[in-house]
C-alpha cells in the first residue's frame, strides 16, 4: 500500500501531503504564541508600571533590565540562518548536495550560536537574582523566550537528522529528501518568524 | 486525471504485494499504523475510560443522595484517606468531581467521537488507502495514552488527583496539591495528541479524497469531522499555553494568574502578585467553548449519516446544512466569554459575547431542523441505530435551548454555577452526543467486524439510556431554577432554598444507578456479537457512501478497498428519481447503472 501524494503534489491542491500538514501545524503554533503574546498585553495593560518594581526599584522601560545588544545580536545570527536554510533547500533543487551539506552545516551551526548567546543572557539574569519569580515582566520574558528556544532545540535536532542520517535518502528519493528539507525550513522560518516578533514587544516596547 | 489513474493501479499492485508479509502480533494490533486498529484502539480506550468516568460519578451519586452515610459493600475499598469507614471525604468528592469532567470530555467522548469513528471512517468515506501520516496516527494515539495514564496515577500520588474542578480555575488550582502539577502535564499530553490527529484528518481530508470526490460530494460526516479538526488545531494551542503558564506558576513561583495581596489560611502569600485569574478563565474558555462543539459536532455527524440511510432519501439541505457548520465553526471561536458574565468583565463585552452567542444558536437550529426535516415523507426503517438518531434530536433540542437563557447576562447571573448549568450541557453531551456515539457503534459495528449486533439488546439498550438520562439530567434544571449550586459536597443540605427540591437527588442518583445496568445489554451485545453475532453482508445498511458500497466488510487490511474507487455523485443518492428510485451508490459509473438496467 502506498499513501497517494506523499512526494508529487496534487493537482487540483497542488501540494504535497507534507507540505499541507506542516503549514496547519503552523497555524496551530500561531495559535500557541498568539495565546501567549495575548496574555502579555492582558499582563501588561493590568499592571500599573511595566516592567515595574525588581528589588526595590522601579523600571518603566524593558531595556533598562534586558540586554537589547545581545538580543539584536541574536537576530542577526536567526535571520541569517534562515537565509542558509534557504540556500540549503535551492542547492538540492539545483542537485548540489555538497553545498547543501555546507549550508545545513551553517544553519544548525547558527541555531547553537542562537542558544549560546541566550544561555549567556539568561545566566547574567540568575547572577543578579533576576528570577521568573521576581515579577510578572520577568515571568512572561522567560516563559516566552525559553518556550522559543525550545522550539529553537527542536529545529536543531530536526536539522541535524537531515544533515546526519537523514541525508541517505538523498540518493534513495531526492525528490522526497528535497520535500523534507523544504518542510523543515518552513518549520525553521516559523521559528524565525516567532523571534522577530519577540524582539520588539520584550525588549524594545 | 489519466496520471491519478495509472497511480490507482501501480498501488494496488503495491498492496497485493504487501501482504504477502507476516506481521508481528506487536505490529498488527499494537504499534500498529493501519487507520482502522488505531480507530479500534482508540474506541476500545474511549469506551474503558467513559465507564470509569461513568463510575465515578456514580460514586459521587451517592455522597449526594445520603450524604455522610457510609457506601454499602464497596465504601472501606477506598482506603482511609478517601472514604474513612465508607463516608466520603469533601476532597475526594472534590477529586472525583475534577476527574470525572476531564476524563469524560478528554478522554471519552472527544477520543471516541473523532478519534474513533474519525479515524475508522473517514478514510474509508473518501476512498483512501489510509491517512495521510499513519506514523502520526500512531503517534496521537499513544500520547493519548500516556496522557490518560498521567491522569489516572494522579489519583495515587500524595493528597490525591486534581480537585480544582475540570476548569481548574486559579488561584485554587495554583495552591492545590501535587495532584493539580500531574494534570496540567496530562493535559500537554492530550493536547499533544489531538493536534497530531487534527492536522492529520485535515491532510487527509483534503489530500487523499479519491478521484471525483469533490468537496460537495462528502458525506456529512467527514465535512464534520474536517470542521472539528480545525477547532481542535486551532482552539487547543491556547489551552498549551495556558496550562504552560500555570505550570509555571506552580514550578516556578511565577504570578501569571496570581494576583497581589492574596491571603490563603489566613497567611499572605509570599509572591509577586500582578497576575490575574480572569486570564486564565479567558484563554481556557477560548479552548473549551470550541471543544462544546468538538464534542457534539462529530455526533450531528453521525445521526446524519444514520438519518439519510434510514429514511432511504437524501438528507433535506446538505448544502445549507454545510454551510451551517462551516460558519458555526467560524463563530464557536468569538463566542467564549459567555462562560464569564459574572466576572465583572464589563457590560460592553457582555454585550458583544451576548450576540455573537445569539447568532451562533442559528447555524446550530439550522442543521437541527434540516436533519428533523429530512425525516418527512421517508419509508423510516427503525433499526437499532436509527433509534439511537432519532433518540439524539429531541434531547439535543432540550440541550441546545436551555443554553439559550445561559447565553443572555441577565439570566445567566441567577443561574451561573447552578445545577442549571450541569443540567443543561449533560443533555448536549450525554443524551446528545453519547446516544449518537452508540447509534454510531451500531451502524459501523458491521463494517468493523463483518457481524452484526442484536437487535432486541440494543433496542432493550435505547430505551433504558434514554429513560435514565433524562431521570438524572431533568431535575437539574429544577434544582438549578431554584437556585442549588453546583459542586457541593452534601448536595445542597445546608441551604434553606435548597430544602425543598432536595429529594429530587435520590432520584438522580437512582437513575444513575439504573443507567448503569441499561448498559449491561450493551457490553453483551458489544462481546457476544463479535464472535457470535450474524453474519453481515458487505454492504449491510444498503448505503450509498463509499465505506459501505466498495469496500468489504471489515476492509481489507492494508489498503482499504480491493481497488480504489472512483466517485460520481453525491453522497444521499437514495430511492433517485434519475434510476427508477433506485439507490444510487456513489461509486457506480452511470453507464454501469444503465447496464444493469438500474
Amino acid at each position: 500500500m502506498q499513501i497517494p501524494y506523499t512526494t508529487t503534489a496534487r493537482p487540483d491542491t497542488g501540494v504535497y501531503n507534507a507540505k499541507l500538514g506542516v503549514w496547519f501545524f503552523l497555524a496551530s503554533e500561531v495559535m500557541l504564541f498568539g495565546g501567549l503574546f495575548s496574555s502579555y498585553i492582558f499582563l501588561r495593560i493590568g499592571a500599573p508600571v511595566w516592567p515595574g518594581e525588581l528589588g526595590g526599584e522601579m523600571y518603566v522601560r524593558a531595556h533598562d533590565i534586558l540586554n537589547v545588544p545581545l538580543a539584536t545580536l541574536n537576530t542577526m545570527v536567526l535571520i541569517a540562518s534562515s537565509v542558509t536554510m534557504v540556500m540549503s533547500w535551492a542547492s538540492l533543487m539545483m542537485k548540489r548536495f555538497d553545498r547543501y551539506r555546507l549550508y545545513m552545516g551553517a544553519t544548525v551551526a547558527f541555531g547553537f550560536v542562537f542558544l549560546i548567546i541566550k544561555a549567556f543572557e539568561y545566566g547574567s539574569k540568575f547572577e543578579h537574582g533576576l528570577f521568573p519569580s521576581e515579577s510578572n515582566f520577568l515571568a512572561i520574558y522567560f516563559t516566552m523566550t525559553g518556550l522559543h528556544a525550545l522550539h529553537v532545540i527542536g529545529g536543531i535536532i530536526v536539522n541535524a537528522y537531515f544533515l546526519g542520517p537523514g541525508a541517505k535518502m538523498w540518493k534513495t528519493n531526492p525528490q522526497q529528501f528535497t520535500n523534507r528539507i523544504e518542510v523543515a525550513g518552513l518549520y525553521w522560518h516559523f521559528v524565525d518568524l516567532v523571534w522577530i516578533f519577540l524582539f520588539p514587544t520584550i525588549y524594545l516596547l | 486525471m489519466a496520471h491519478e489513474a495509472s497511480g490507482t493501479t501501480h498501488e494496488v499492485a503495491h498492496e497485493v504485494h504487501d501482504d504477502h508479509h507476516e506481521q508481528s502480533f506487536w505490529r498488527k494490533y499494537v504499534f500498529s499504523t493501519d487507520h482502522k486498529v488505531i480507530g479500534i484502539q482508540y474506541g476500545l480506550t474511549s469506551l474503558a475510560f467513559l465507564f470509569f468516568g461513568f463510575c465515578l460519578v456514580m460514586l459521587m451519586r451517592w455522597q449526594l443522595a445520603y450524604p455522610g452515610e457510609p457506601l454499602p459493600l464497596i465504601g472501606q475499598l477506598f482506603g482511609d484517606e478517601r472514604m474513612p469507614g465508607g463516608t466520603m471525604l469533601p476532597e475526594f468528592y472534590n477529586q472525583l468531581g475534577a476527574m470525572h469532567g476531564t476524563i469524560m470530555v478528554f478522554l471519552g467522548i472527544v477520543p471516541l467521537a473523532v478519534g474513533a469513528f474519525g479515524n475508522y471512517v473517514v478514510p474509508l468515506q473518501i476512498g483512501a488507502p489510509d491517512m495521510a501520516f499513519p506514523k502520526l496516527n500512531m503517534a496521537s494515539y499513544w500520547f493519548f495514552f500516556l496522557g490518560g495514564v498521567v491522569m489516572l496515577s494522579s489519583f495515587f500520588v500524595p493528597a490525591g488527583a486534581a480537585k480544582a474542578g475540570w476548569t481548574s480555575y486559579p488561584p485554587l488550582a495554583n495552591i492545590e496539591t501535587m495532584g493539580q502539577t500531574i494534570w496540567l502535564f496530562g493535559m500537554v499530553f492530550l493536547i499533544t495528541s489531538s493536534l497530531l490527529g487534527a492536522l492529520n484528518f485535515l491532510v487527509t481530508i483534503i489530500q487523499l479524497r479519491a478521484d471525483g470526490l469533490t468537496f460537495f460530494r462528502l458525506p456529512f460526516f467527514v465535512w464534520v469531522q474536517f470542521v472539528t479538526a480545525l477547532l481542535l488545531l486551532l482552539a487547543f494551542p491556547p489551552l498549551e499555553a495556558a496550562a504552560v503558564l500555570q505550570i509555571m506558576d506552580r514550578l516556578a513561583d511565577t504570578s501569571f494568574f496570581m494576583p497581589s495581596g492574596l491571603v490563603v489560611s489566613g497567611e499572605p502569600l509570599d509572591i509577586a502578585g500582578g497576575g490575574s485569574p480572569i486570564l486564565w478563565q479567558h484563554l481556557f474558555w477560548f479552548l473549551a467553548h470550541p471543544e462544546v462543539y468538538v464534542l457534539i459536532l462529530p455526533a450531528m455527524g453521525i445521526v446524519a449519516e444514520i438519518i439519510a440511510n434510514n429514511t432511504r432519501k437524501p438528507l433535506w439541505g446538505y448544502r445549507l446544512m454545510v454551510y451551517s457548520l462551516l460558519f458555526l465553526g467560524f463563530m464557536s471561536f468569538i463566542v467564549w466569554a459567555h462562560h464569564m458574565f459574572i466576572t465583572g468583565m464589563g457590560t460592553n463585552l457582555s454585550a458583544f459575547f451576548q450576540v455573537t452567542t445569539m447568532i451562533i444558536s442559528i447555524p446550530s437550529v439550522i442543521i437541527l431542523s434540516a436533519l428533523f426535516i429530512s425525516l418527512w415523507g421517508g419509508s423510516i426503517r427503525f433499526t437499532t441505530p436509527m433509534l439511537f438518531a432519532l433518540g439524539f434530536l429531541p434531547m439535543f433540542g432540550i440541550g441546545g435551548l436551555t443554553g439559550l437563557p445561559l447565553g443572555l447576562a441577565p439570566p445567566d447571573v441567577h443561574l451561573h454555577d447552578t445545577y442549571y448549568v450541569i443540567g443543561h450541557f449533560h443533555y448536549v453531551v450525554a443524551p446528545g452526543t453519547i446516544l449518537a456515539l452508540f447509534g454510531g457503534i451500531y451502524y459501523w459495528f458491521p463494517k468493523m467486524t463483518g457481524r452484526m449486533m442484536n437487535d432486541m439488546l440494543g433496542k432493550i439498550h435505547f430505551w433504558g439510556t434514554l429513560i435514565f438520562m433524562n431521570g438524572i439530567f431533568f431535575p437539574m434544571f429544577i434544582q438549578g431554577m431554584a437556585g442549588v449550586s453546583r459542586r457541593l459536597y452534601d448536595g445542597g443540605q445546608i441551604y434553606e432554598h435548597a430544602q425543598g427540591v432536595l429529594w429530587l437527588n435520590e432520584v438522580m442518583s437512582i437513575s444513575a444507578w439504573l443507567l448503569a445496568l441499561a448498559q449491561i445489554p450493551f457490553i453483551i451485545n458489544l462481546l457476544i456479537s463479535l464472535k457470535k453475532g450474524k453474519e453481515a453482508k458487505d454492504n449491510a445498511w444498503d448505503a450509498t457512501t463509499i465505506e459501505w458500497a466498495a469496500a468489504p466488510s471489515p476492509p481489507v487490511g492494508h489498503g482499504n478497498f480491493v481497488t480504489l474507487p472512483r466517485v460520481y455523485r453525491g453522497p444521499y443518492e437514495y430511492s433517485s428519481p434519475e434510476a427508477e428510485d433506485h439507490d444510487l451508490p456513489q461509486h457506480v459509473p452511470p453507464k454501469q447503472l444503465v447496464a444493469e438496467g438500474a
